[in-house]
């Protein structure tokens, strides 16, 4: 297949995805078990990666900004900038295309080749709608909830390693970070998020309905899932900023 | 009556169907027969529909499957029970809720009513005390049963099943042909089989079909099979020593 190919294919499978559910009891339920999935099991790992990244946010700047002419406060400045700007709503992306990502594409592609999807089918359930939608929901519901708690935990971050090495003080940071505060730039971040998690569903599980094979599919079909994800949300990620602060 | 009328499939230059008929009838066991690459699991796809084929028709009670629209079939597809080679159980679901997962999606059923109905199915295959477990708890002729329940608990009209004994030992093989058959009568309804084991052949073969190349070579009942000379036929079924000798000994019978 050529890739126009296969965006003509990821097109006609977003057709099959955004249909009414052929059972709404039965959808509610897997979108709260994808809520749980995707959005409350990613909890742990974004925290983490923010909180540190906002510490080394915080001490590069630090160690980077030595002149006496530069405030302090830039530091704080400068992380939440980062943080709400490109790591919460792009970098934590990135990371839940790997982990998310690659789950799903894994778990519809093992369906795929154990015939679990063929067995949906043959019942008459548009297979594309029953498993993919309720992740779309789910990610589009939950993500920007992730993002705003990475965006808080990566400043937090920054502070916690001022503290820790003292590099600068608590009320510069405090200072920094309520400086020129700009409530667009969370919309900003949001709807970037927004984006990039419709991306990272439909992109993965594109990949994953279509293997055939075998488990060694299934992990190539992976790899090529986060692959692909990673590019076109780094892509967007480039003409959205294009298009929304420039 | 399941009709299927002179099918054509290709894959690419791969020509995998060539024009292959055959008619199964309700309360029968049919069997479709033959060597890898002969083209059963395509001819199976195509009339549960996974498939289309090219050319030709297949007819449900004189409702022509292939050619409908998508919304169309689903209603014949809610007739239609299949048992595949690998059982194709949800591996997040347990046992109950796998086999009540065709009454959530198609049924108003209230939840008493749906666990009667998987209760009385699993009782139905000899699994009254698996509802809990999951797939990956369960043996190979285990799976093989519960994806029998689920393709009977919705009362279906026509079994497919896609090599129901693979990968089993032969005993237990002999409890699926038979259960497999047991249900066909009891239900009324149109089975059919694709395999390549003989002991199937021979336990529950009401029909058999052979195919050959993609081609429907040769077609009669279990009995049929010890009195043709087709070479075919012969070649394939009578590959092992045990049924040279099994086949001799009923021609000198008769």
């Amino acid at each position: 297949m050529t890739n126009l190919e296969h965006i003509g294919a990821y097109v006609l499978m977003l057709f099959q995805v955004f249909r009414k559910p052929q059972k709404w009891d039965v959808f509610w339920t897997s979108l709260f078990k994808e809520l749980d999935d995707l959005g409350l099991k990613s909890l742990g790992i974004t925290a983490f990666i923010a909180f540190f990244v906002g510490g080394v946010v915080a001490i590069q700047t630090a160690l980077n900004v030595d002149s006496p002419f530069i405030p302090k406060y830039l530091i704080g400045f400068a992380t939440k900038r980062s943080m709400i700007l490109e790591f919460a709503p792009t970098f934590v992306s990135v990371i839940l295309a790997g982990k998310v990502g690659s789950y799903i594409t894994s778990s519809i592609g093992t369906m795929r080749v154990t015939e679990q999807i063929d067995a949906l089918e043959i019942m008459g359930i548009n297979s594309l709608n029953y498993l993919v939608l309720p992740k779309v929901i789910a990610v589009l519901l939950f993500y920007p909830i992730l993002v705003i708690l990475a965006m808080f935990l990566g400043i937090l971050g920054g502070w916690v390693a001022g503290i820790l090495t003292d590099l600068f003080f608590t009320e510069d940071y405090i200072m920094g970070i309520q400086l020129e505060f700009n409530p667009y730039f969370i919309q900003y971040a949001i709807i970037k998020t927004v984006v990039f998690a419709f991306v990272i569903v439909t992109v993965s599980a594109y990949h994953g309905h279509k293997v055939s094979g075998g488990a060694l599919e299934v992990g190539r079909a992976s790899t090529k899932a986060v692959v692909w994800t990673s590019v076109v949300i780094i892509l967007l990620n480039y003409f959205l900023t294009q298009m929304l602060l420039g | 009556m399941l009709e299927v009328i002179n099918i054509h499939k290709s894959f690419g230059d791969a020509h995998i169907l060539k024009g292959v008929s055959a008619t199964f009838e309700k309360g029968k066991t049919s069997l479709v027969i033959g060597q890898s690459g002969s083209g059963k699991t395509v001819f199976i796809k195509c009339m549960v529909g996974l498939l289309d084929p090219e050319e030709g028709e297949i007819s449900f009670d004189s409702r022509i499957f292939n050619g409908l629209k998508e919304k169309e079939k689903r209603q014949i597809r809610k007739e239609i029970g299949m048992v595949f080679q690998g059982s194709a159980l949800y591996d997040s679901m347990t046992v109950e809720e796998n086999v009540m997962f065709p009454l959530k999606m198609f049924t108003s059923l209230s939840k008493t009513e749906m666990l009667e109905r998987v209760s009385f199915v699993l009782n139905r295959v000899h699994l009254p005390d698996a509802n809990n477990k999951y797939p990956s708890e369960l043996s190979g002729g285990m799976k093989k049963r519960v994806a029998i329940a689920r393709a009977i608990v919705m009362r279906p009209k026509y079994l497919f099943c896609d090599e129901p004994n693979s990968g089993l030992d032969p005993q237990t093989a002999i409890v699926i042909d038979n259960l497999i058959r047991e249900i066909t009568q009891e239900y009324d309804i149109i089975t059919v089989i694709n395999s390549h084991d003989m002991n199937s052949v021979m336990e529950i073969g009401d029909k058999i079909i052979f195919l050959k190349d993609g081609e429907k070579a040769w077609e009669g009942t279990k009995e049929d099979i010890f009195r043709t000379d087709n070479e075919a036929v012969v070649n394939f079924v009578y590959s092992s020593n045990l049924y040279k000798k099994v086949r001799e000994a009923y021609r000198k019978d008769m």
